[in-house]
């Protein structure tokens, strides 16, 4: 005879496209992009992410100005809204999908097709036994049909053998478990088209209503209007803040709370509730978040003339787990324009004022160190200005002043002075939509399901044959084959063999197997 | 019990787990270095087995008790198994005890604080050194992993080593963002998972030592297991420690979403469970992956780990991340 040989057709467009999708679902493949995609998550954990910290991210760039723009441009802070990490966990989700679909039609086939009927040889199956009854062999099947389908197997009944099939849902499972992934990232897609989420600070005392100009930060998916917002609002009636004063842990935050009173929609009446780090308040859908909190000192300043120019209390951002915080007052229509620039600590180191460093969170010695600035702030060059930072290019330090609350500093210059008169506490809140969120759930527990299913169903498959042999007697073999390694195989043929063997006690019956270990 | 007699206690326990966790690796050790005996040819292949006369030979009288056939085909001194046996017994007795004491180490840092054990690293690594003895006992309950002990014993102590000496801190509240019932279900997940990632660590680094000595032609250590059933017992523990793990990182996202109004944002604590997981589904895709069963799919399975232990303790400790509350 000769050699057999391959040959393959031309391949052609066409072919092309088959053996690139060939390619494309097989499970090296997937192995492959799998492994990529855990690749290509790990820079998104070393360099700081613009969804995360734009801060950090501004700053990287701005110290190391030649690597920076380049790191930024190759979508390194940005890594996981980045083309090419889109590219990796969407060719994996086509991969998926062609894996997926074929992998059901054939599953749906097999679940309605009968078991392959027993081999010849059953003993040379790696787990099969065989033992002599004194009951006939149509008994034998009988009991063993009854037993089989009592226990859900699915069955072949020949004229002297059985075949049984059981674990389809071991495959169901898997599929399960990848189709919910598929769930998952429509969930994902669903919150960001059509969420939202935006970061407000708000002053004890102060409200906010649910309109992007109130926000200092939103962002919306592409389908999320300003209109879509609800119309709700809340007012910041009180803010609760302990900290621990422990030796341990001295100065970690031991509780924080807000108390809002909130309308559902202009006009209602208002309801009271706290929010708290792990019980947001949920409006309408969109669901308020406590997520940080400071001081906003309160300022007096005055003119040449005694006139008060400005009163009220100021935002500052803490920079250190004592709550040293930095911001700025700005006076636009004096003129010259007048700016101040303030570190706020809430303790200040006792006695002397050793410098701007605050040495415990709480409000226990707090105390503002001002330096004021006088000139042209640039308001007028149209570019939009941060409001906790002074421009002070075109400004001129007129000093520096440390002042407890209550006091008051008469600016060198004599054009006025300003007062520390108090503080008063803030509360940021994020507050956020995601109608894909609850679908993203439901995927992930129909994929845990699956997975169980998966990986702790077995599919086998078991065979009986009773036959009688030249002296009459009947003699029965058992064999079964799991389809991954199984420790339990043997035990469930053991069951099988006590089912259809004439006593409970087959001592005398031998079995044959292979040695496993 | 005062507060200062209950931190005495705990710490006391956690110490003397430690030091009985010591003679236990010595024990271990012992019985692994007495192992020198080789695992004879075991038994034909499948294949030979093919007419009523050669399966004549193995016939048994029941199924469970066919592995007494196998150590009757391992050569080898008899002392110097009865040695090794010996030594592994004790060690186990001795990783029992060390559970226990460790337990009320835990137990009472527990009642000392008021709350669940878990509000810094020196909490979490006394407890995640609970969980890889626990799941190597209870693994042990149902099949004989004494040979493994030696390999769980040395980074629980590791890791024991790190808690009491880089990570210790007093007892302290928890930080808001950490009081939630999410906290036990998300934490104890994750723990248990620990124990099962280091436990197949473990048995994937043997059988890739393993393989390598069967490649060469020898083969290995007899108390060690043939390298395709280390592999095995690497999938089963994985099959277990995968959807548990992928629940610990449900749990976490809906405490997240809860806690910080998003159910994942990719702080560099998610992002590094997230390539855990994604580390563990190649494994199991590796092993079904024509070219990938064997010594790869091990690799793939000690990559996990890595992972794992990178976001447990680079994270932690390095990256600035919401999720830092180690307390160092
Ligand atoms: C998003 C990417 C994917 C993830 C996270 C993933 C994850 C998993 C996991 C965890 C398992 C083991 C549990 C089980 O048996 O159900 C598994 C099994 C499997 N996956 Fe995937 N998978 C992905 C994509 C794919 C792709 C693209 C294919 C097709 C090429 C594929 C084919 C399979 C097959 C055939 C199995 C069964 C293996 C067995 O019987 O042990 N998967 N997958």
């Amino acid at each position: 005879m000769s050699k057999p040989e391959l040959i393959l057709p031309p391949m052609g467009a066409l072919g092309f496209v088959r053996y690139t999708w060939r390619q494309l679902t097989s499970m090296k493949t997937a192995l492959i992009l799998l492994f990529l995609l855990a690749i290509a998550s790990v820079p998104g954990s070393i360099f700081p992410q613009r969804g995360n910290n734009p801060l950090r991210v501004n700053e990287w760039i701005a110290d190391s100005p030649t690597s920076g723009p380049i790191f930024d441009a190759l979508g390194f802070f940005d890594v996981y809204s980045s083309p090419w990490f889109a590219a990796v966990y969407l060719l994996l989700f086509i991969s998926l999908i062609g894996c997926v679909l074929p992998r059901t039609k054939v599953h749906w086939r097999a679940m309605f097709a009968p078991p392959p009927p027993a081999p010849r040889n059953l003993l040379r199956l790696p787990e099969s036994m065989s033992f002599e009854v004194s009951a006939s062999a149509n008994e034998v099947l009988a009991r063993g049909r009854k037993y089989l389908s009592g226990r859900r197997w699915r069955l072949l009944v020949a004229e002297n053998s059985i075949a049984a099939e059981k674990g389809f849902l071991r495959e169901t499972g898997n599929l399960l478990f990848h189709f919910s992934l598929i769930l998952i990232l429509v969930a994902i897609a669903l919150g960001g088209l059509f969420g939202w989420k935006g970061n407000v600070i708000v002053r004890t005392g102060q409200g906010f209503s649910n309109t992007l100009t109130q926000y200092d930060a939103w962002g919306g998916g592409r389908f999320t209007g300003a209109s879509r917002l609800s119309p709700f609002s809340f007012t910041l009636e009180k803010f609760n803040v302990e900290f621990d004063r422990g030796e341990a842990q001295r100065g970690s935050p031991k509780l924080f709370e807000a108390d809002v009173t909130f309308r559902r929609l202009p006009g209602t009446e208002a309801e009271n509730a706290r929010i708290e780090v792990n019980t947001p308040l949920e409006i309408d859908g969109a669901k308020v978040f406590l997520v940080g909190h400071g001081y906003a000192p309160h300022f007096v300043v005055r003119n040449a003339g005694g006139e008060i120019t400005f009163d009220d209390t100021v935002v500052f951002l803490p920079q250190d787990g004592n709550f040293t915080s930095t911001g700025v007052v700005k006076i636009p229509d004096s003129d010259p324009q007048l700016g101040f620039q303030g570190i706020f600590v809430p303790t200040a180191a006792s006695n002397n004022l050793r410098g701007p460093i605050s040495t415990f969170p709480g409000p226990d010695d707090p105390a503002v160190f001002m330096s004021a600035w006088r000139g042209d702030m640039g308001l007028d060059s149209g570019a939009p200005q941060s409001v906790y930072r002074l421009d002070t290019a075109s400004m001129d330090q007129i000093g520096i002043v440390a002042l407890r609350q209550g006091q008051i500093w008469k600016l060198p210059d004599g054009s006025g002075s300003i007062a520390f008169t108090g503080y008063q506490r803030w509360a940021s809140f994020q507050i956020a939509y995601d109608p894909g969120k609850e679908v993203a759930l439901l995927g992930a527990v129909l994929a845990i399901t699956g997975l169980l299913l998966s990986l702790f169903i077995r599919r086998r498959r078991v065979w009986i044959s009773a036959t009688v042999n030249s002296e009459g007697v009947t003699v029965v073999q058992l064999a079964g084959l799991a389809r991954i390694e199984s420790a339990d195989l043997p035990g469930e043929l053991e069951l099988i063999r006590d089912a259809v063997s004439d006593l409970p006690d087959t001592a005398s019956a031998t079995s044959t197997d292979e040695i496993r270990e | 019990m005062s507060a200062t007699q209950l931190a005495a206690a705990s710490n006391a326990a956690v110490y003397a787990s430690m030091v009985t966790l010591t003679f236990a690796m010595v024990a271990f050790a012992i019985s692994f270095a007495s192992g020198r005996r080789r695992v004879a040819v075991l038994a034909p292949a499948p294949q030979e087995i093919d007419s009523a006369g050669s399966t004549a030979l193995l016939i048994k009288s029941t199924v469970s008790t066919q592995s007494t056939v196998l150590t009757k085909s391992a050569g080898g001194t008899p002392t110097d198994d009865q040695t090794g046996r010996r030594s592994a017994n004790i060690g186990m007795s001795l990783t029992w005890l060390g559970f226990v004491l460790l337990l009320a180490g835990v137990v009472l840092r527990g009642v000392w604080a008021g709350r669940v054990p878990w509000g810094n690293m020196y909490e979490f690594s006394i407890t995640a050194a609970l969980g890889i003895l626990g799941v190597f006992l209870l693994v042990s309950l149902r099949r004989d992993v004494r040979w493994l002990g030696l390999f769980i014993v040395i980074p629980t102590l590791l890791t024991l080593g790190l808690a009491v000496t880089v990570l210790y801190t007093e007892a302290a509240q928890l930080v808001p963002a950490l009081k939630s019932y999410w906290l036990i279900i998300h934490v104890s997940a994750a723990i248990i998972c620990s124990g099962a990632f280091t436990l197949a660590a473990a048995t994937a680094g043997l059988a890739l030592v393993q393989s390598r000595a069967e490649r060469r032609g020898k083969s290995g250590r007899a108390r060690v297991r043939t390298a395709e059933k280390l592999r095995t017992l690497t999938y089963r523990v994985l099959a277990f420690a995968f959807p548990l793990w992928t629940f610990a990182v449900v749990a976490g996202a809906i405490w997240a979403e809860n806690a910080w109004g998003r159910y994942w944002g990719w702080d560099p604590k998610e992002t590094w469970a997230f390539i855990t997981w994604v580390i563990y589904a190649a494994y199991l895709h590796a092993r079904s992956t024509v070219g990938w069963r064997g010594d790869r799919a091990s690799w793939v399975a000690i990559a996990g780990w890595a992972a794992f232990i990178i976001n447990y303790f680079g994270v932690n400790i390095f990256i600035n991340s919401l999720h830092s509350y180690s307390g160092v």
